[in-house]
């Protein structure tokens, strides 16, 4: 199964042509989605216009060198690594995701549009990207859907209550989960069972809602997270700090502080 | 003044959450992330501000009285100890603070609710707090103001 190009048994009842218009129309819906999300809620508006008012109390000019340098940085360590999450299960989680998502998306478009011909012969790097990707995914999404998200740990909600918040991370989760499904049913070669007809419309249903719901649901995080990063990294850089206190000089060893125990204390 | 988020550093942790004394900062059910549910029952005791491990949270003066361009943000750095504190006056003057951490380990110093007597229905139903009166280091009752001495015109 992890080396079966699962696109290609399914191009051989649907054309390529039609599963290549999907991605194309889901890329679309991705777009469109954030462009509304941007008008709508204005978020990228006031991102601007805070980061210009920050501007004013800078206290030292940052050149361009130095300006890409903490890009540079700040992409490599905070976004890459989710550093603002700190230490701990959430971080571990959300790289899960992160990863077992890109991959599971890049083999998948790789797949689609370079290997579902009738006369290509799939590399298993790709199948094996696409199971791993979607089994990281479904690791680090279960794990904090069913234990670390806040809700469960702040607020002492159960597991199974579901709110519009749930959308994005959910909708994902059906995508890998589905996936991984359809492709071990197709591999099994069961003519004329239900089973991967099944799974694949779900996994097509879940596509469709995570794409396009994406005004609706957390999707658009992916893109805004990074911005907000390296805005206030450059923040950092140019003194205006958005107006926090500077980093305590000297200081030293008074305590362990409230992080010492997790937030649970009922 | 009430605290508000910054929705683009909030990572929604729940550390306000656990936090909050008023239990008025929850998680926004459409985005996951931290809200002031009722800023009005604030009391800016800035208990989120400093635990926000993003300084996704701040506290705006209302507009009456505290136009705006001031602000009051700290930054808490837990490995080294301190607390830090920036004022921004109006009139642009900022001034620096550095403190100690003073916060206490949880369940050394803070009364072990669990380990006490179970209370009656009448401690249950009595206006007294846990530790008093020997919390108040007074003898006997809290001290009462009988109704009768209220100036004329305020009514309870």
């Amino acid at each position: 199964m992890l080396l079966i190009n699962p696109f290609s048994i399914l191009a051989q009842t649907i054309s390529p042509l039609v599963l290549q218009f999907f991605v194309i129309v889901m890329v679309g819906l991705v777009i469109i989605g954030t462009l509304v999300d941007i008008i709508h809620k204005k978020n990228v508006k006031y991102f601007f216009d805070n980061a210009k008012k920050a501007k004013l109390s800078a206290t030292r000019k940052i050149g361009t060198g130095e300006r890409v340098v903490v890009i540079a940085k700040t992409v490599v360590h905070d976004i890459a690594t989710t550093a603002e999450l700190g230490a701990g299960k959430r971080r571990v989680a959300h790289v899960l995701g992160m990863y077992g998502t890109i991959l599971f998306w890049i083999a998948t478009v790789v797949m689609i549009f370079c290997y579902t011909s009738a006369d290509s012969v799939t590399p298993g790097v790709w199948p094996m990207m696409w199971h791993i990707g979607a089994i990281l995914t479904c690791i680090g999404g279960y794990w904090f859907w069913l234990f670390l998200r806040v809700d469960v740990l702040a607020e002492a909600y159960p597991w199974y209550r579901i709110i519009k918040a749930d959308l994005f991370v959910l909708a994902l989760l059906a995508c890998a989960t589905f996936g991984l499904a359809w492709s071990y049913t197709q591999s099994l070669n069961l003519e004329n069972r239900w089973d991967d007809k099944v799974f694949l419309t779900l996994y097509i249903i879940s596509n469709l809602i995570l794409f396009g719901g994406v005004y609706w649901s957390k999707f658009a995080h992916m893109f805004y997270k990074p911005g907000a990063a390296i805005q206030k990294n450059l923040a950092e850089a140019d003194g205006s700090r958005d107006n926090l206190p500077p980093l305590a000089d000297k200081p030293k060893q008074f305590g362990l502080g409230i992080k010492r125990e997790e937030p649970k204390h009922y | 003044m009430s605290t508000f988020v910054y929705m683009t550093r909030c990572d929604g942790c729940g550390h306000c959450v656990d936090i909050c004394p008023s239990d008025i900062m929850h998680i926004d059910e459409n985005i996951r992330r931290a809200v002031n549910i009722e800023p009005n029952f604030c009391w800016e005791c800035y208990s989120c501000v400093k635990a926000c491990p993003n300084h996704a949270i701040d506290v705006r003066g209302y507009a009456d009285f505290a136009p705006m361009g001031h602000s009051v943000r700290v930054r808490r750095e837990e490995e080294k100890g301190t607390i830090s504190w920036k004022i921004k006056f109006r009139n642009g003057t900022t001034k620096n603070f550095v403190s100690p951490i003073t916060t206490k380990p949880w369940g050394k110093f803070i009364p072990k609710l669990a380990d006490g007597d179970k209370p009656n229905k009448d401690e249950i139903n009595s206006q007294r707090l846990f530790t008093e009166p020997e919390g108040l280091n007074i003898d006997g009752e809290l001290p009462v103001i009988p109704k009768d001495s209220f100036k004329k015109g305020v009514y309870y």
